[in-house]
């Protein structure tokens, strides 16, 4: 291996595993306040095809992020309404989330699937691009990864420092107790609900106007379902996130590895890998009942009602 | 002003009236859908729901595609109603067509009658496997099987990619990715003349019982309702907890993969990377639409097939995507679970008066006099 396969190797890493990170960033504040969204995925798939169809036609891909994220937080409504005021289950609902978002993208899309857009160019950085290879990895990104960066920091410092943080945690894990001292549940959670839901525009809108760039049906391809079994691989520590979702931008780019090394894989074979490793990581994690047990939110899953 | 009021006990008839609304209010969303994008909603209604079904042909057809579906959807019943979270039929159902595929290919010059029984075997072995792996995981490792099976699935689309484009591609093909027309004995015979109606219907209509007297005749399903109910319950009744975790699985797999091979060695004849448009997924819908009860499953099924058809039908006549389809599923999942709503809490327009506490009252009487 050069050094030149080594930096694009990394600098795909991070590149796909951006994405991933946006995700499971917000999906792990939203778990954080109890909340268990699994419709992570319809969530993208709409941010994906609002952000495409809007840079496309406006000639705006700022806009076209922005409008990502913002049909990203009406998906993840629908679902805080469903959840939160008609009390059904959350399992269920965000099941129907991503179906629900899988096949409102694929008709709202169906005239743009193939249309040519100009995705996000990279942003370099005088004199830390050029570095050995970490200069393209780190700072010869486009702007989002940038972004992801700046999300990543922000989240572990408003988990880990703030005030606000404080509550949504105490709001996990014991929304009876946090609403017995006064802290608002209802509207804590709907706030990670809506966060939750940008993040998972963002990297939608990530997908179709900077990684790929285009919109086809499905285009998520899972990653908002390997979103989710990473906040329970990281423990849902903030840290172990960003290494996570690194590795599995590892995984779903070695075929890349295997093409430069010089060895012959079926590429659909080698298309299962972040699939099997998001299974392998989850035997391991899981296994230890106590543990597992422990380190998620007390509450995540579980309804709230105020007993007025 | 709206108000949720608990019921206090759940109420049966929304139970059985949350399907109706939903549905009706998944066609009410629809005609709105279609006059906001210039279609005359109410042709388009008749395209979709009745059009496709006016004549025996296409009755016939309904039934071809309500045969996979069903049999997803009732194996589905067993396990939601353990509270196991199997949403991994899509993946099943595949491996079940790769399994099926893949011994109908071995004895493609063999005419003998035992050819079809061993390529369904293969299937729903297939099917087993796969919900087996998901259920060995989640009871000897505690892994949440919701993610397990979902990336099963996306496994299972790899690997028969990688079977259709690899190892089992027909070597006269031209290179297509697909499969060597399996021979005459692993195809399922056609139960109606001139018609694409096969054996699979049958099979899946067989399911629909066997599944119903499990549940409602038979300890087993007994134990599963339990446990869906109350763990704690059932593990204090002594009922195997595990076992029945593994039984529940890999039948609601082996069902899967019975569907797979079905559309394999029915309507298509061959293995192709395409062999089910979701009915995997689709049938999720379908077992929550049916309440889970076989009935309500089969006219779910049917129901869902249906809209398969009114999106292709709607797509051919009036130019509409084909993803109304799945657009329509997930409208009618959410607003059952909406609906679902109704079964434990009632709506009241006005609030009731707040009647003020006795302490409060006092001291309201002690002013006034």
């Amino acid at each position: 291996m050069d050094i030149d396969l080594i930096t694009n190797i990394l600098y795909a890493m991070i590149r796909t595993g951006t994405p991933l990170l946006i995700v499971a960033l917000g999906e792990l504040v939203c778990e954080k306040s109890g909340v268990l969204n699994l419709g992570q995925e319809g969530m993208m798939l709409m941010g994906a095809v609002i952000g495409f169809i809007v840079a496309l036609t406006t000639g705006s891909l700022l806009l076209g992020f922005l409008l990502a994220m913002l049909a990203g937080v009406l998906m993840s409504l629908i679902f805080g309404l469903i959840t939160m005021e008609l009390s059904a289950n959350q399992v269920a609902s965000g099941l129907a989330l991503t179906i629900f978002g899988t096949g409102l993208s694929a008709f709202i899309g169906s005239d743009f699937v193939g249309k040519p857009i100009t995705g996000l160019d990279p942003v370099f950085i005088a004199g830390l691009t050029d570095l050995p290879i970490v200069g393209r990895m780190l700072f010869g990104q486009d702007l989002v990864v940038y972004l992801s960066f700046l999300l990543f920091g922000a989240v572990y410092w408003f988990i880990n420092t703030s005030r606000p943080g404080l509550i949504l945690k105490a709001v996990g894990e014991n929304p009876h107790a946090a609403n017995a001292i006064g802290l608002p549940v209802m509207k804590t959670r709907y706030l990670a609900i809506i966060f939750g839901g940008a993040m998972a525009g963002l990297a939608g809108g990530y997908l179709s106007l900077a990684y790929t760039p285009l919109w086809a049906e499905n285009m998520s391809a899972g990653r908002g379902w390997i979103a989710l079994a990473l906040v329970v691989f990281a423990s849902w520590k903030v840290g172990r996130v960003l290494l996570g979702a690194w590795l599995f931008g590892l995984a779903s780019i070695l075929h890349l590895v295997f093409q430069g090394l010089g060895f012959a894989v079926s590429p659909n074979l080698l298309a299962i890998l972040p699939y099997l490793a998001t299974v392998v990581v989850l035997v391991i994690l899981s296994s230890n009942q106590t543990r597992s047990r422990l380190v998620a939110p007390m509450s995540l899953g579980k309804p709230f009602y105020a007993k007025g | 002003m709206i108000k949720l009021e608990p019921r206090g006990e759940r109420s049966s008839t929304m139970a059985y009236l949350s399907p109706v609304l939903a549905a009706l209010l998944t066609m009410l969303t629809g005609l709105i859908l279609f006059t906001l994008l210039g279609v005359d909603p109410v042709e388009a209604l008749i395209t979709i729901l009745y059009v496709p079904i006016s004549d025996t042909h296409g009755l016939a057809e309904l039934c071809v595609k309500t045969a996979p579906i069903l049999l997803c959807a009732i194996g589905l019943s067993v396990v939601f109603k353990a509270k196991i979270w199997n949403i991994g039929a899509e993946g099943q159902l595949l491996m079940g067509g790769l399994f099926g595929s893949y011994m109908a290919l071995q004895f493609i010059e063999v005419e003998a009658f035992w050819v079809l029984p061993l390529v369904l075997i293969a299937g729903v072995l297939g099917g087993m496997c796969w919900s087996g792996i998901a259920a060995l995981l989640k009871v000897r490792f505690n892994t949440n099987e919701i993610l397990t099976t979902i990336m099963m699935n996306y496994i299972a689309l790899n690997i028969l990619l990688w079977a259709v484009h690899g190892p089992l591609k027909d070597p006269d093909g031209y290179n297509f990715p697909e499969s060597a027309l399996f021979g005459d004995a692993a195809l399922l015979p056609i139960l109606i003349d001139n018609t694409r109606v096969h054996f699979g219907m049958a099979l899946a209509l067989f399911a629909v019982v066997a599944v119903w007297v499990l549940m409602s005749r038979s300890f087993y399903g007994f134990q599963i309702k339990v446990m869906g109910m109350d763990t704690g319950a059932a593990r204090l009744s002594g009922f195997k907890e595990k076992r029945l975790t593994y039984f529940a699985l890999l039948l609601s797999g082996g069902l899967a993969g019975l569907a797979g091979v079905g559309e394999v060695a029915g309507p298509i004849g061959q293995l192709i990377p395409q062999i089910s448009p979701g009915y995997g997924y689709a049938a999720i819908i379908v077992a929550f639409l049916g309440r889970l009860h076989p009935l309500g499953i089969l006219l779910a099924s049917l129901l869902m097939a249906l809209l398969y058809m009114g999106g292709e039908m709607a797509q051919i006549s009036l130019g509409l995507p084909l993803a109304l389809t799945g657009l329509f599923q997930g409208m009618l999942l959410f607003y059952l679970l909406a609906c679902d709503v109704l079964i434990s809490f009632r709506i009241r327009l006005k609030p009731k008066k707040i009647t003020t506490s006795p302490r409060l009252s006092t001291l309201a009487s002690e002013t006034q006099g």
